[in-house]
């Protein structure tokens, strides 16, 4: 062995415990994917193509029959498709004018006082606050209330429309909070040249303020959309059984019918369905904003 | 009749809370020059171009641009454009979008085809010609300032506003830069207003030099003007570099006072200001007007300490007993070996006229230049 090879040795071997100490590091994150992430995707793709064996569960088999049979729930899937695309939409039109006065109209000793009061109600658990919505839309809530106005027989819980309150109302934090962080990064004298430039504030909002928050606006609607997908707890007790969300399907299907690769095939469509809708949603705000690519997800 | 001031400043006051970054200045810009507002950090240099550009209501007073009071006017109706300092490019659209984007604004519109060829001059008018489809983040820091002055020049603004354009500029750009915006400035023949406290680019780059300190104009004047007949003791203490020599006045005589250094030398100096008999004073004597010789003539006799040489002159920083260090500059000639060494003793002389008698002793806020002798003595 020449003498000229001992560095380049021990550089491979310096190189060889770096790697060794980066996949110690990373182990204990993969292990936790693999195990509660891809094993399970990977057992309910297997089941989705199963059958359900005659006392319930799964039976072994090669079929597709469970995914024909998916527009029997098309329903579950059209309330979820509808509502949780526009539950996002609505969460963004609420968040998008606070966490613009949070992060450019709002005076420095309030701001921080203000982002607390957003985000103290989401400590405390979600079931317990959408059931006090529970008790305000029902029937000794407000349509209570209005009775006394001579409104009468107006019924608002167990709508859709309630959902959509309920779904606004608990996730906004989620949406403001993006947004926010994104409109508090821009830089003002962007705003002041183009005013400078001859642009009116509302071209400068559209063109500069809006643009350049579109990556917190696509991170805020997809995280929404991400929960709204698999939303269960709100469309059960605001939308009383009558606003089938895919959630409820699968707790039906899971727990009450036992039909495990029915189940299964409706969980696989709607993680591919939510993949797509991501995909395009960053590709859109990645083109718009014509920041370098981020990835959201 | 005269012709109207690109820009006028009536009696403007401004006040943030109980701050006041400026008080009360009446400033008249003439039409087509280049004017630099040189000053300080917090003299309200900046403040009063924000003015201008509209992003700063005055508290009390007026700014008018070309005879029009802009009182309640927005940024977007005002007839002038502003270089930003960092230069505030659009980070999502590329170079010929943030050059198009003014004209973009204009009502009644404008033709897509009258957007591209203006944007187009405006490319080439900077030397960028061929990077219209460019990221303002792929451009080097010299690049993204042609870009920003672009944007600006491209909307024919009646003045162009410059907040500290060169600051974030290495030394040979800036200088490059320094002769393109004059040289701009020339053929453009629209006033440009700079906001700058380097002294050294306020004199090289413009016509008139509005020398600003705490909130107030010191001094409006040509370069030559400001430089050689400073108005007050702050003026010569920030343009450029001079030796400031306390004393107190021995005796007037019309234009001149003889004035007693600190180690009793009496030298005479044209009166700045009014003086009495008896009153302390600051001379202030420029480091070139002193001539360094061999002892035994010259007024003031002092050993070398330490010495800069610079090519075609060489800086000197001299003790002096009994008055501290003096800087002075002289000219080297190539084959004259000419130079004092340290710690040799020379004999300083000085043009009759040089010295200019201030009132007041130094000190006030003037430390500055003690800080650079101190630099070359260390």
């Amino acid at each position: 062995m020449s003498a000229g090879s001992q560095p380049a040795l021990s550089m491979r071997g310096s190189l060889f415990r770096k790697n060794f100490i980066t996949a110690l590091l990373l182990a204990p994150a993969a292990l936790w994917l693999v195990v509660f992430l891809v094993l399970p995707f990977v057992a309910i793709a297997i089941f989705s193509v199963g059958e359900r064996a005659p006392e319930g569960g799964y039976q072994a088999a090669l079929t597709f029959a469970q995914y024909a049979n998916l527009p029997a729930r098309a329903t579950a899937f059209w309330n979820t498709m509808v509502l949780a695309p526009a539950g996002a939409l609505a969460c963004l039109l609420v968040a998008y004018p606070v966490a613009y006065y949070l992060a450019l109209r709002a005076p420095d000793r309030w701001r921080l006082i203000l982002l607390a009061l957003i985000v103290i109600p989401f400590w405390t658990s979600l079931l317990m606050r959408t059931y006090a919505w529970m008790y305000i839309l029902g029937g000794r809530g407000i349509p209570a209330l209005l009775a006394y106005v001579g409104i009468e027989d107006l019924r608002l819980i167990n709508t859709p429309g309630a959902v959509l309150l309920g779904i606004v109302y608990g996730y906004l934090p989620l949406m403001i909070l993006p947004i926010y962080v994104s409109l508090e990064r821009l830089d003002r004298r962007l705003l002041e040249a183009s005013a400078d430039l001859g642009a009116t504030p509302l071209s400068t909002f559209l063109g500069v303020t809006l643009r350049l928050s579109l990556p917190g606006v696509m991170t805020g609607f997809s995280l929404v959309m991400i929960l709204l997908l698999g939303e269960y707890l709100i469309p059960t007790l605001l939308g009383g059984g009558k606003v089938f969300f895919i959630g409820n399907a699968l707790v039906d299907l899971f727990l009450q019918s036992r039909n495990w690769p029915f189940g299964s095939a409706i969980a696989i469509t709607l993680v591919l369905v939510s993949v797509v809708v991501l995909t395009v949603a960053n590709r859109i705000s990645t083109r718009l904003s014509g920041a370098r690519r981020v990835d959201l997800i | 009749m005269t012709a109207v001031p690109d820009i006028e400043f009536r009696a403007v006051t401004k006040r943030y809370g109980a701050v006041t970054a400026v008080s009360g200045i009446d400033l008249a810009i003439p039409p087509s020059a280049f004017v630099a507002l040189l000053g300080p950090s917090g003299c309200g240099k900046t403040t009063c171009l924000r003015m201008i550009g509209g992003f700063e209501q005055p508290s009390e007073g007026q700014v008018l641009i070309r005879g029009r009071d802009m009182a309640g006017t927005p940024p977007y109706r005002r007839p002038v454009n502003m270089v930003f300092q960092q230069y505030a490019l659009f980070p999502h659209l590329d170079v010929e979008e943030n050059i198009s984007y003014g004209l973009r604004q204009a009502r009644p519109r404008l033709s897509s085809r009258d957007i591209s060829s203006r944007a187009g001059e405006a490319l080439a008018m900077v030397q960028l010609a061929g990077y219209g489809r460019r990221k303002i983040h792929e451009l080097s820091g010299g690049q993204q300032q042609r870009v920003a002055l672009a944007r600006a020049l491209v909307n024919k603004p009646a003045v162009l506003l410059l907040d500290e354009p060169l600051a974030a500029l290495d030394k040979k750009l800036r200088t490059d830069m320094q002769i393109e915006l004059q040289n701009l400035q020339r053929e453009i023949g629209i006033t440009f207003v700079l906001v700058t406290h380097d002294q050294e680019e306020a004199l090289s780059m413009s016509d008139f030099v509005c020398v600003m300190n705490g909130g107030r104009v010191v001094q409006l004047g040509q370069p030559s003007e400001i430089y050689d007949e400073p108005a007050d003791l702050f003026v010569a203490d920030f343009v450029g570099k001079t030796n400031l020599l306390s004393g107190k006045v021995a005796g007037l005589s019309g234009d001149l006072a003889d004035v007693a250094l600190a180690d009793g030398t009496v030298i005479s100096a044209r009166k700045r200001g009014p003086l009495s008999r008896g009153e302390a004073v600051s001379v202030s004597l420029r480091p070139e007007s002193l001539s360094l010789s061999a002892p035994g003539n010259g007024s003031l006799k002092g050993i070398v300490r330490n010495r800069i040489f610079l090519g075609s002159t060489a800086e000197y920083a001299i003790e002096v007993q009994g008055i501290g260090s003096l800087l002075a500059k002289a000219d080297h000639v190539i084959g004259q070996g000419n130079l004092f060494k340290p710690g040799e003793p020379v004999a300083i002389g000085f043009a009759a006229g040089a010295p200019l008698a201030f009132p007041g002793p130094k000190n006030n806020g003037t430390n500055q230049r003690e800080d650079q002798h101190a630099e070359i003595l260390s």
